[in-house]
């Protein structure tokens, strides 16, 4: 009888474990909210990806729609090549534009896919057409200062719309 | 030269311990499939290690919880982040203070009530008594309380970084007013099941492995008097903790080293 309620209770003991680590994994983790349904595939190429990840959110309007699966490098044209997994229930049309968006000022980094006008839509394994990469920090500063450093040589240069946009506005400018 | 004998006793001396204990471990867990073959014997060591343990791990986890939440809300609301908060604890107990907190309080609940069982066994001579009859000792004393040490942390560790999240669950969401669907959602997106919670369940194991070891090697070879016992009971608790510490750093840097 001792026997029968220690067996019992080191049961429940072990149980209680298992319970522990489905909470873990279903509730504080990520197994839950992941591949719930599985989608189709779609790949972009970008110039740039930035700090792209694996697993990074794909989103549409601001809504979650897939994930990034995989990043590779074109050995031919050195483009970042970015698969990802679109939730089936979402179609996207053939003139979807992906970009590289970053969440916030500092946050992480997703691809942001903003629907075309186009009657068809994309098919599982398409390649998305127009893309555009993301905004390398380290350029838009060599960027801002070589355009400064335009209006600073030219004696009546437009003051602070030059800046953000170099090279169209400052190079009449010079001339 | 006398500067030379002392060194040189003292390092064969520390070899000859750390021999000592290499060759313990290595006859413990030859004992361990006899061991396994009568799985009673374990089944009543988990339940005098894992389940007579449980109802600290888990008011220190949620005890943990509450102050991680609370504290880790002071520094966030600051930068207007609050949400991040249930990330925040969920990574650091699940990674970090869930194995090593686990292991700090198994040490010390576990480990001596081990080390003094055993000690007492061998001060009144039942383990002596138990190999005149033939009976191995290690197959038939040791090895099922390793096993059932080795089985029990784990599933303590996870059950304190659990109740931790849940604690810390009911501060931030229920006292405070952090948005519950902000609260999961952030942690969900950013722990990793294997990453993370694997890791952190591999460590609570090795942790189990090693206050085991040193909890059934102090008692094994404590010197059979009052004070041996005392002495070896202290002896578990600074070994263990100092090993888990050390581990932990070791273990960390191997497993979340690269990103």
């Amino acid at each position: 009888m001792v026997k029968k309620s220690i067996e019992t209770l080191v049961g429940v003991f072990v149980l209680l474990g298992i319970v522990g680590v489905v909470f873990l994994a279903l509730k504080a983790a990520n197994l839950g909210s992941f591949r719930a349904s599985h989608g189709y595939e779609l790949t972009a190429r970008f110039d740039n990806i930035g700090g792209l990840k694996v697993r990074a959110p794909v989103r549409s309007a601001g809504v979650t729609v897939g994930r990034v699966t995989s990043i590779a490098l074109d050995g031919k044209t050195f483009q970042g090549v970015v698969q990802m997994d679109i939730d089936q229930r979402f179609l996207f049309p053939k003139d979807t534009a992906a970009k590289i968006l970053t969440a916030g000022l500092l946050g992480d980094q997703y691809v942001g896919l903003e629907p075309g006008g186009d009657d068809k839509n994309l098919a599982p394994g398409d390649t998305v057409a127009q893309t555009q990469s993301a905004v390398v920090l380290e350029n838009l500063i060599g960027q801002f200062l070589t355009g400064r450093a335009a209006d600073a040589g030219s004696p009546q240069a437009p003051t602070s719309a030059s800046a953000a946009a170099p090279s169209p506005a400052s190079a009449p400018a010079v001339k | 030269m006398n500067v030379f004998a002392f060194v040189g006793a003292r390092a064969l001396a520390a070899l000859r311990g750390w021999g000592h204990a290499a060759f313990f471990v290595l006859e413990l867990l030859a004992a361990v499939p006899a061991a396994l073959r009568r799985f009673s014997l374990v089944v009543v060591q988990i339940h005098a290690i894992g389940n007579r343990s449980l109802l600290i791990i888990m008011a220190s986890g949620l005890a943990v919880g509450f102050v991680l939440a609370l504290q880790m809300y002071y520094a966030l609301v600051t930068y207007g982040a609050a949400e991040s908060l249930g990330l925040i604890v969920n990574l650091s107990l699940v990674r970090e203070l869930g194995p090593v907190v686990t292991a700090l309080l198994f040490a010390g609940r576990a480990g001596t009530s081990l080390t003094a069982e055993i000690g007492l066994m061998k001060a009144g001579e039942q383990i002596a008594a138990m190999e005149l009859m033939a009976i191995d000792p290690r197959s038939r004393v040791l090895a099922p309380r390793f096993i059932g040490g080795m089985i029990s942390m784990p599933i303590l560790a996870v059950l304190f970084s659990a109740v931790g999240i849940l604690g810390a669950y009911v501060v931030a969401v229920l006292l405070i007013g952090v948005d519950a669907g902000n609260f999961w959602s952030i942690m969900q997106n950013q722990v990793d099941v294997w990453r993370d919670v694997g890791n952190g369940i591999v460590k609570s194991f090795v942790f189990g492995i090693v206050c085991t070891c040193v909890a059934l090697y102090q008692g094994y070879e404590t010197q059979a008097t009052p004070e041996g016992v005392a002495y070896a009971t202290t002896r578990t608790v600074v070994i263990s903790s100092l090993a888990v510490l050390g581990l932990d750093f070791v273990l960390t840097a191997l497993m979340f080293s690269t990103r």
